[in-house]
């Protein structure tokens, strides 16, 4: 763990309170150590900021293990920053340069209007999972674990879909502001399981639906969503929905 | 025992309690159940099983969440997994088996008949949760795998490889979204209770500050239940998530919750080593780990600086492995961490700071290599071959921890050694609770990591995660009708009716009593809300000239150094009075920016940070009276053999559970006497 430091320039998008309209903002930041991560480095700006009696910046976090899916920011033109598969919070001073100016603001997108400075109202995701996202099962209902054997991999293909932080990433990423990354994830991995099997074309209906309602883009196959993913899921998920949602759709698995 | 603490255990065989206690306890009926409201705070894998069990059985459920979405909650970090007594690896395991461990492992200091239920229900979970879909690891032949964790001599983790938590929660998260659109369960997302509404002793709603316009609610109910986690955070770096908190138990304090053993924190002994002066938080590296791991430290000090490959092998102390022979590297929590700060103490601890142990893989590397190469037919495999066998099984058991290492420390753990130190975890104390999960106060109840109940002075790993899924699918939908079947006569009338005249009218009977109602608009529910108001508008209007991030560390430093891995007397009684001068100087000099009627999360911190201090003063009162070692709680003064934990059973086999006085000056203390009468107790040794 080296002790190297850089000096940079943070550009952050300030909406709310003294910034009605939202504006950008430049903010010196002197010494930031290399080992820091980046919303320590927004720390460091945020004490600066109230040494001055100003309001910090607004952001949000949590867990800061890149996990919890709270942390967002837009951070150079990519949701979570520069590295593949990391989210804000575990995104380190390392990967920047002395010198650069970092731009940074909130994920841009109809249905996560713009709470204050980088927080956005993602509520919308939560109301696609109820719409479906879910195996209807009431507690001391459940049979004995291991009465349903499930294939290894077809349980580690479960994971890999269930693994979506509900973040945003992908909404952000995407230039239509699409919701089918998040949205298959969730579909693909109870579909896959033979416990979520049962209620899977009502399911798929029922979600796709609500991300319409919720004012989510279509899909053009770009697959930002899948490059900017902090977890890394894969858009065969959203090849998996479309296919559920049309057999749905249409009835065909019924007459197979 | 004091006579304010009635534990409700049931009369019976240890074995035949809650069964029988289940099939004989008061309900209600589902006709009832629709006219009874409950408000659940906390959606973390208790409150949101809880809010969403009690949704399916009918009840009219308001949850609450300080975050933005009931999926963010910490629970969602837990990466190892969750013990159940299933047996399925035939390798010995039993109910009473994992009721002894967890007994054994929390040094006897918890609750026999809690622990004992949490076993039995512990099996009901696994399934629980694989009937919601949580896609557990598995074995080829499509059945469940499990590994094992510390403390413990069978393999009865279950798991989501390095994700436990999340996949649980999201099994929660789902159960707990469907009753929302069932309209069972109201949500309210970014809502954080600032206190707690007592109407003739009874807990019967919260206040809250909704935080995106900082407007201040009443909310009133049957009963509240509090899943609002633990307080790890007042040693400023934990483990915990950021926002992690203690406000919620604490008002529930304040209005005569009794909190329990305070003073009993777990420090993990697996984290990444603090880097810098702006660290925020401590990464947990999973206590899996150590099923692979080895933790060594040079045997020479000045070996400390020098690059670990180069160290021989002979040079080296695998300090655990010599002390603790029978469980190795896989001794509990406490006793790892206590050995760290011991070889560090001594001068033999690594990286820039020297407070750092070695965790190392090489072993194992080679172990799976030469297993793999004899498996693929390569005969006389080379050095590098093996190396590069062993890795690819390692990244297979363990890759996204390997990774997020890097991520945060940019070094690759498959070549150089690992460094971990211990940091705060896990709270074991909490809001005390009785058999019912029921606080001092009537209908207010507790669950997961915010009570006390299960752990005793150590919690053994993967049973967090089991004992909140416990509390809120297994226990809390029985258990909480003990107090509501005494409700079913009381109404509740919402905000809109304010006529208190007419409801008073309303609730009167032939004989001119008035009968019991419950609404928002009562005169206890605007004292309060007054009250929030008026302690927000103190906060803003002091103008001081410090950061409350500067002292929330600063309070955090004191917590660590004098109630932290080890306490002695003398520290305790300094850092009570450091505390004190710190809280004074807090609301003299604090700087809170902004305004109440905005998003403000400076505002939330100032009020959390101030209930920090309050807390941290408990906990050093508590860590002061316990005159013994027991599990995460290690006074200076009573060690035996090597810096073993003495325990002292005659004077202090209780729960010290701590009353809050309202002249603010000194907590009383009251006894629960812990009895054992199913259990052996002896001396905890894992030599």
């Amino acid at each position: 763990m080296a002790g190297k430091t850089i000096n940079i320039k943070v550009k952050v998008w300030r909406q709310g309170g003294k910034y009605p309209k939202g504006q950008f903002e430049t903010y010196d930041l002197k010494d930031v150590g290399t080992d820091m991560s980046f919303l320590e480095m927004f720390d460091v700006l945020n004490e600066q900021l109230v040494s001055k009696k100003e309001m910090p910046v607004a952001f949000e976090h949590d867990c800061r293990e890149g996990i919890c899916g709270t942390c967002s920011m837009v951070i150079d033109g990519q949701p979570h920053g520069p590295m593949k598969g990391t989210t804000t919070c575990q995104l380190h001073m390392r990967s920047f340069k002395d010198g650069a100016t970092i731009t940074v603001e909130p994920f841009r997108a109809k249905s996560f209007p713009v709470i204050r400075d980088l927080v956005v109202d993602r509520s919308s995701f939560d109301a696609i999972i109820q719409a479906g996202g879910y195996i209807s099962v009431n507690t001391g209902q459940a049979q004995d674990a291991n009465a349903i054997p499930i294939e290894k991999d077809t349980s580690e293909k479960a994971f890999d879909a269930a693994t979506c932080i509900g973040c945003g990433a992908c909404v952000a990423a995407c230039p239509n502001s699409a919701a089918m990354l998040f949205t298959s994830a969730k579909v693909s991995h109870l579909a896959t399981m033979p416990q979520g099997k049962v209620e899977s074309q009502k399911r798929v209906q029922a979600m796709v639906n609500q991300m319409d309602k919720e004012g989510f883009g279509m899909c053009s196959n770009i697959k930002a969503c899948e490059a900017e993913c902090p977890k890394e899921i894969s858009t065969d998920n959203i090849a998996l929905m479309n296919r559920e949602y049309l057999a749905s759709v249409l009835g065909s698995d019924k007459e197979g | 025992m004091s006579d304010k603490l009635k534990s409700n255990v049931p009369e019976g065989d240890l074995a035949e309690k809650w069964m029988n206690y289940r099939g004989t306890m008061p309900l209600v009926a589902p006709g009832n159940k629709r006219n009874i409201e409950i408000i659940v705070v906390g959606t973390g894998l208790a409150g949101a099983s809880a809010a969403s069990t009690l949704g399916e059985l009918g009840y009219k459920v308001k949850c609450f969440t300080f975050h933005d979405s009931p999926r963010r909650a910490h629970s969602v970090a837990a990466q190892g997994g969750i013990n159940a007594a299933k047996n399925y690896q035939n390798d010995g395991d039993s109910v009473y088996r994992l009721f002894y461990d967890t007994i054994k492992g929390g040094d006897y200091r918890s609750r026999e008949a809690n622990v004992h239920r949490l076993a039995e229900v512990s099996r009901d979970i696994i399934d629980q949760c694989a009937a919601q879909g949580v896609p557990f690891g598995r074995e080829y032949g499509g059945l469940l795998a499990n590994r094992s964790f510390g403390g413990v001599q069978v393999s009865r983790t279950f798991y989501s490889r390095g994700q436990t938590g999340q996949q649980l929660l999201i099994g929660a998260y789902s159960s707990l979204s469907r009753q929302i659109a069932r309209g069972s369960v109201t949500m309210y997302n970014r809502h954080e209770m600032l206190d707690l509404v007592k109407v003739d002793g009874k807990a019967r709603g919260i206040i809250t500050r909704n935080l995106l316009t900082g407007k201040i609610d009443r909310h009133a109910a049957h009963c509240v239940v509090l899943a609002t986690g633990g307080y790890g955070n007042v040693f400023y770096l934990s483990t915990n998530a950021m926002n992690s908190n203690v406000s919620a138990g604490w008002r529930a304090h304040k209005k005569g919750a009794f909190f329990a053993n305070p003073c009993y924190t777990q420090i993990h002994p697996t984290c990444i080593p603090v880097s810098g002066e702006y660290q925020s938080k401590l990464t947990l590296m999973s206590e899996s780990l150590r099923n692979d791991g080895r933790v060594w430290v040079p045997k020479k000090k000045e070996d400390c600086k020098k690059d670990p490959l180069s160290i021989a092998e002979e040079d080296r102390d695998y300090y655990l492995e010599r002390i603790y022979p029978a469980f190795g590297n896989l001794v509990p929590r406490d006793v790892a961490s206590r050995a760290a700060k011991y070889v560090t103490d001594d001068g033999r601890g690594v990286g820039a700071t020297g407070l750092a142990v070695y965790l190392d893989f090489a072993s194992a590397i080679e172990r799976y290599g030469k297993s793999e190469a004899n498996m693929k037919g390569i005969s006389n495999p080379t050095k590098a071959q093996i190396v590069e066998l062993g890795e690819a099984i390692v990244k297979e058991k363990y890759g996204n921890l390997f990774h997020m290492y890097e991520k945060i420390t940019d070094e690759n753990p498959y070549k150089t050694p690992m460094k971990i130190f211990p940091a705060v975890h896990y709270t074991m104390g909490g809001i005390w609770v009785d058999y019912n999960l029921q606080t001092t106060i009537p209908g207010c109840f507790a669950l997961g990591e915010a009570n006390f109940s299960d752990h005793g002075a150590n919690r053994l790993g993967a049973s967090a995660l089991m004992q909140g899924l416990a509390d809120g699918y297994f226990v809390i939908p029985y258990t909480i009708g003990t107090f509501l079947s005494k409700e079913i006569r009381t109404p509740i009338y919402s905000a809109e009716h304010t006529d208190l005249e007419k409801l008073k009218k309303e609730n009167t009977d032939e004989e001119g009593n008035i009968k019991e109602f419950i609404t928002p608009n009562a005169p206890e529910f605007i004292e309060a809300e007054n009250a929030v108001k008026e302690r927000i508008k103190t906060f803003l209007n002091v103008n001081g000239s410090q950061s409350i991030e500067s002292f929330h560390r600063r309070l955090g430093r004191i917590m660590w150094d004098y109630c932290g891995m080890s306490r002695n007397a003398e520290g305790l009684a300094k850092a009570r009075k450091m505390i004190q001068e710190l809280r004074a100087e807090y609301h003299k000099d604090v700087f809170v920016p902004g305004s109440n009627e905005e998003y403000n999360p400076e505002l939330e911190k100032a009020l959390r940070v101030a209930d920090f201090m309050e807390l941290g003063e408990l906990m050093v009162c508590d860590a002061l009276n316990r005159n013994e070692s027991c599990g995460g709680h290690f006074r200076e003064e009573y060690q035996e053999g090597g810096g073993e934990a003495l325990r002292n059973d005659e004077e202090y086999m209780y729960a010290a559970a701590w009353e809050f006085t309202q002249d603010n000056s000194d907590w009383n203390l009251h006894k629960e006497q812990l009895e054992y009468k199913d259990i052996e107790v002896k001396t905890r040794s894992y030599k």
